[in-house]
């Protein structure tokens, strides 16, 4: 069984208003070192009977299909396990 | 006419709708499950607001799986008149009948509150015999309302006359303050190219009788039934 890990994140050219939240909350904390924050949504998906390029082709399909909206958000793939 | 409105488990605005097109404007209603692929006949599809699953992963990204949404795409397809409100309009941008995207509101805040919308076009289902630069006066309530595309897509939606409606003052000028959520062109609803599915995040139906604060919200339902008496002939 591989587990496929996603992250999602809004694009770059997208503003992303709670990732501005988020840092400025850290800045009045006083951590003056932040200089940027992006949220975004990450998961893990156990897939069974798959492993290596397979799985990872699976993990990129449904990250496309579902787990992104293309419009606004990109994504990332990690895969491991045989 | 027959006005069907499809019911997500989430929906909230479905009721309202009912009533309206019923009691207000005199036409029929029907509620429509998600899991029915028939659409009973109906003249005119309304995707109501509300937070169909939850708005888990993404507003209306689950929703847009519903079995429902294939006979709706297929509708949309033939002609039929399609209005999305609200967590509709974004079920619709998920499926892929309307362009852009909502992000979070600019300020982050839901916002539950009445906004004024320029009516654009006189040529869709949900405008057809009103005046351009017709103000309406209607409820916002959402989170997700910020309509985003890429600057080049947003100029092709300008270029195509696809902007249906933008959030103004209530004389109709165009202000950072009017533009509540930060919507790219102050946005508030779109149309495809043929103009028979239109989308908007404002709520028509939470303002269709004086007794409610506004009657503004009727205009654009009745729209909608003058659409589907010409697309029904």
């Amino acid at each position: 069984m591989a587990k496929a890990r996603v992250y999602v994140t809004l694009k770059k050219s997208v503003f992303d208003p709670q990732g501005k939240a988020v840092h400025e909350a850290l800045l009045s904390l006083g951590y003056a070192q932040v200089a940027d924050v992006r949220q975004g949504k990450f998961f893990e998906i156990d897939l069974q009977g798959l492993s290596g390029e397979p799985a990872r082709q699976v993990a990129e399909e449904v990250a496309r299909k579902v787990l992104a909206n293309p419009v606004i958000e990109g994504w990332r793939v990690e895969v491991e396990g045989s | 006419m027959k006005v069907g409105v499809v019911v997500f488990p989430g929906s909230n605005c479905d009721h309202d709708t009912y009533h309206v097109f019923k009691h207000v404007c005199g036409q029929q209603a029907t509620f429509i499950w998600h899991k029915d692929t028939d659409l009973q006949g109906a003249d005119a599809i309304v995707l109501p607001g509300g937070f169909s699953y939850g708005d888990y992963l993404r507003t209306g990204a689950i929703a847009r799986f519903s079995p429902v949404m294939q006979s709706v795409a297929a509708f949309a397809r033939e002609g039929g008149p399609v209005l999305g409100v609200c967590n509709g309009f974004q079920i619709l941008q998920e499926a892929g009948l309307l362009p852009g995207a909502m992000l979070r509101n600019a300020r982050v805040k839901f916002l539950s509150i009445p906004v004024h919308i320029r009516v654009e076009r006189d040529d869709t289902i949900a405008t057809a015999g009103l005046a351009v630069g017709t103000v309406l006066t209607m409820p916002i309530a959402h989170g997700e309302g910020n309509f985003y595309a890429e600057p080049d897509e947003v100029k092709r939606l300008e270029d195509e006359g696809r902007v249906v409606f933008r959030y103004t003052t209530r004389e109709g000028a165009l202000t950072d303050e009017a533009n509540v959520n930060g919507s790219a062109h102050a946005i508030a609803g779109v149309c495809n190219r043929e103009r028979n599915v239109v989308g908007l995040m404002p709520h028509p139906e939470r303002a269709a009788e004086p007794e409610l604060g506004s009657a503004g919200g009727r205009q654009i339902l009745e729209a909608m039934v003058r659409a589907m008496a010409v697309v029904a002939r």
